[in-house]
């Protein structure tokens, strides 16, 4: 039970990051190794905005729920624009920048904030405890073990990360925005033929994926803490996840996130986090080889 | 030699040329250096002692690293006012390591080979100190270490690396081990970082709590680099009376906050080492839970009723509050229990310079000899954690240690061990080892 929970957070803000990350693959064709650190981002503006405006922690965090992705999504636009742009969106040549601009985010971030860990309150947080039956000295009774437990701020992550999923579904199934994604990703000189501004699109989306990253880095951070290396993990995992799901693939993304974080959560409680990890890395393999497409990518032509 | 010799020797004067350019250019630079060098040739032993100081600026050792780094700069400054060592003034070197053993020894080469520093000192993260400690070794550097991990006195390192300024785990646990027995229960649970410093937590506290009848139901490693602990706590087993932890790392605050959400109202008791809460405020959100469990404190973090006027002074010249944090910036909480360390440590360096007529890099052997004989260390405005005792042989320092109980969100001394509860047979001889 507490198990699952713990793998339903990790699954919510995997998802969250990952889409992203897959939505910039899908469309742009560019793998892109910064993801992370625009994750970090969102978590260290948040705890700046939380910090300079004090206050009711609600306030911060509702401020920083709006505006730490609009940042990071404008910043992402800009290094699109200013580098991206100018590499033609070659693919290897946009891995190096990429890199470059992993760097650039991450030590830029030392110099500015520092290398602590920094916690944001949480807009609210009560622990809710599951009761449990046990048969005790006095027949059966209901007790409050410790350990059967969650907070609220928790399962609202988990519900945040739902209704945000649903939105970028709704974005690119419902909206004309959603359309000319698509179109682009389907066929990127088409679309330029059809009168497409693909690469204000390719900006555009390269603003959003981030800007969903960000979203989950200030989702997780009164959970976690801001600090500037805590890019590293989230990108690795939303790799797994990408590739198991298949680069581009929403609905894919979406599982392997849900897997990779369920499986996260209960093999860490049941057996030990680093086997879970393990297992993680295998699957990655596993799908290389046998099915190098992922789950639910499109075989490539 | 570098010039062709077919080649035109001079060119025609009154033009720029490159290399005329270049030569302008060292000279002048080697002029606008010129008093740097020379201001000290008259006489050499006007020069600073340099103390090359690894320093955790980043990585998981980052909140040490600054109050270890504004400690050290407090001391030096309280030593230069008093006229230096052998009246020279002290310098120091600090550079980042990075809380990372591979960059730690290239640091230790950097003093060396590149600023020429008299000794090095400093580090805490055991991984760090074990990675250093052989280079510094080779390059026959004394190895000034504050790292409290077990690794000096057993004899792993070598005659060159030496911990005088703060104690280790081994004779830590060994000292609370007792205390935890009898007051607290004798089913313990351990959660410790999963390092050479948490192993040694493992080890030692397993074994003390064995002698004192009771019993280590599990042993719960977590990686220092974690960043989300809950599922780690659902194998604490439920008959655990004692839950004892000990965590470092940038996510501590996370780490006790998880464990509060853990366990609710219903928790076992709590025997911690502070390290989970350095540089960590008591009284931050979430953790109101840890009123009435017990810390181990290197040093009581809050100012107690019969404060030393030692331990007044060490406040005041690093800076620090009756909270324990800093004056200028009190939600900035410093890592009380250690960085006294760096404190007596370089007083001690002071000490063994002074016995030995330190002049420079050809003494350092007897630098080392020096600090070797040394044994009493009353509690002092050089010793202001409490007196010690110093072990040549080992190369490890003995003292006092604190356990407080969090009463009213204030860090409360209960209990102070004696320096005797601390000590055990020694592992090495490091005498015996040649220079």
């Amino acid at each position: 039970m507490l198990a699952s929970l713990e793998g339903a957070i990790t699954a919510a803000v995997l998802a969250l990051t990952a889409v992203g990350l897959s939505l910039v693959f899908g469309v742009m064709r560019v793998v892109n190794i910064a993801h992370g650190e625009f994750f970090m981002l969102g978590a260290v503006i948040a705890w700046w905005i939380a910090h300079s405006l004090g206050g009711h922690p609600v306030i911060g965090f509702s401020v920083a729920l709006v505006a730490a992705p609009l940042v990071v999504g404008a910043l992402a636009v800009a290094a699109d624009m200013t580098i991206l742009k100018r590499l033609n969106y070659d693919p290897e040549r946009t891995i190096v920048a990429t890199i470059g601009v992993l760097y650039i985010i991450q030590q830029m971030t030392l110099m500015g904030y520092g290398p602590d860990a920094r916690p944001v309150e949480p807009p609210f947080n009560t622990r809710l405890a599951i009761p449990w039956v046990e048969h005790g000295a006095e027949g059966w009774a209901m007790i409050w073990p410790w350990g059967l437990g969650t907070t609220s701020y928790k399962l609202a992550v988990i519900g945040a990360a739902v209704v945000l999923l649903c939105g970028v579904w709704i974005l690119m199934s419902r909206t004309r925005f959603g359309l000319v994604m698509r179109a682009t990703q389907a066929d990127r000189d088409m679309a330029l033929a059809f009168g497409i501004p693909v690469e204000r699109v390719y900006a555009l989306v390269f603003g959003l994926g981030a800007a969903l990253a960000a979203l989950a880095g200030v989702l997780i951070v009164p959970i976690q803490q801001a600090h500037y290396l805590m890019g590293a993990d989230p990108l690795l995992l939303s790799f797994i996840v990408v590739i198991i799901g298949g680069l581009g693939s929403l609905p894919g993304t979406v599982l392997a996130a849900v897997l990779i974080g369920m499986s996260d959560g209960i093999i860490s409680v049941f057996f030990s986090p680093t086997l879970a990890k393990i297992l993680a890395t295998l699957l990655v393999g596993l799908v290389l080889v046998f099915r190098p497409q992922g789950l639910f990518g499109a075989q490539s032509e | 030699m570098s010039t062709p010799k077919n080649r035109p020797e001079t060119k025609p004067t009154g033009t720029t040329t490159r290399r005329g350019a270049m030569k302008t250019l060292a000279a002048g630079l080697g002029a606008a250096s010129l008093p740097m060098w020379a201001r000290y040739s008259h006489a050499q032993t006007a020069e600073p002692i340099k103390i090359g100081f690894q320093v955790h600026r980043t990585g998981i050792g980052a909140a040490y690293g600054r109050w270890y780094g504004r400690t050290t700069e407090a001391a030096a400054k309280l030593i230069n006012d008093g006229g230096g060592i052998n009246g020279r003034m002290v310098e120091i070197v600090a550079e980042d390591d990075g809380t990372d053993p591979k960059r730690g020894a290239e640091v230790v080469e950097k003093f060396a080979n590149q600023h020429g520093c008299d000794i090095a000192f400093g580090t805490l993260f055991s991984h760090v100190v074990i990675g250093s400690a052989p280079r510094a070794g080779e390059l026959k550097m004394p190895y000034f270490v504050v790292s409290e991990g077990h690794h000096v006195a057993s004899g792993m390192l070598n005659r060159y690396t030496l911990q005088p300024g703060i104690t280790d785990v081994k004779s830590q646990v060994q000292a609370m081990a007792p205390f935890v027995a009898q007051n607290l229960g004798k089913k313990v649970t351990m959660v410790f970082p999963d390092f050479a410093f948490g192993h040694d937590h493992r080890d030692f506290f397993t074994q003390a709590i064995e002698a004192q009848g009771g019993e280590v139901l599990a042993h719960i490693a977590i990686p220092p680099s974690e960043t989300s602990f809950t599922k780690y706590f659902p194998k604490i087993p439920r008959e655990t009376e004692v839950l004892y932890h000990v965590m470092v790392g940038p996510a501590v605050l996370t780490f006790v906050k998880e464990l509060g959400e853990f366990f609710g109202p219903a928790r076992p008791e709590m025997f911690g080492f502070i390290d989970s809460l350095e540089a960590v405020a008591i009284d931050s959100p979430g953790l109101e839970y840890l009123e009435g469990t017990y810390f181990w404190e290197g040093n009581p973090r809050h100012a107690q009723a019969d404060q030393s006027e030692h331990d007044k002074f060490f406040r005041a010249a690093v800076g620090v509050n009756d909270r324990g944090a800093s004056i200028s910036d009190p939600s900035d909480v410093s890592t009380y229990a250690h960085m006294f360390g760096c404190w007596e440590t370089l007083h001690v360096i002071k000490a063994g310079m002074e016995a030995s007529g330190y002049a420079g890099t050809q003494d350092r052997a007897a630098l080392i000899e020096a600090v070797e004989a040394m044994t009493d260390m009353p509690e002092s405005r050089a010793h202001p954690q409490g007196a010690k005792l110093f072990n040549g042989k080992t190369h490890q320092v003995f003292g006092h240690q604190y356990i407080s109980k969090v009463t009213g969100g204030k860090l409360l001394r209960v209990h102070t061990t004696s320096i005797e509860d601390t000590l055990y047979p020694d592992e090495t001889d490091y005498t015996t080892q040649p220079f």
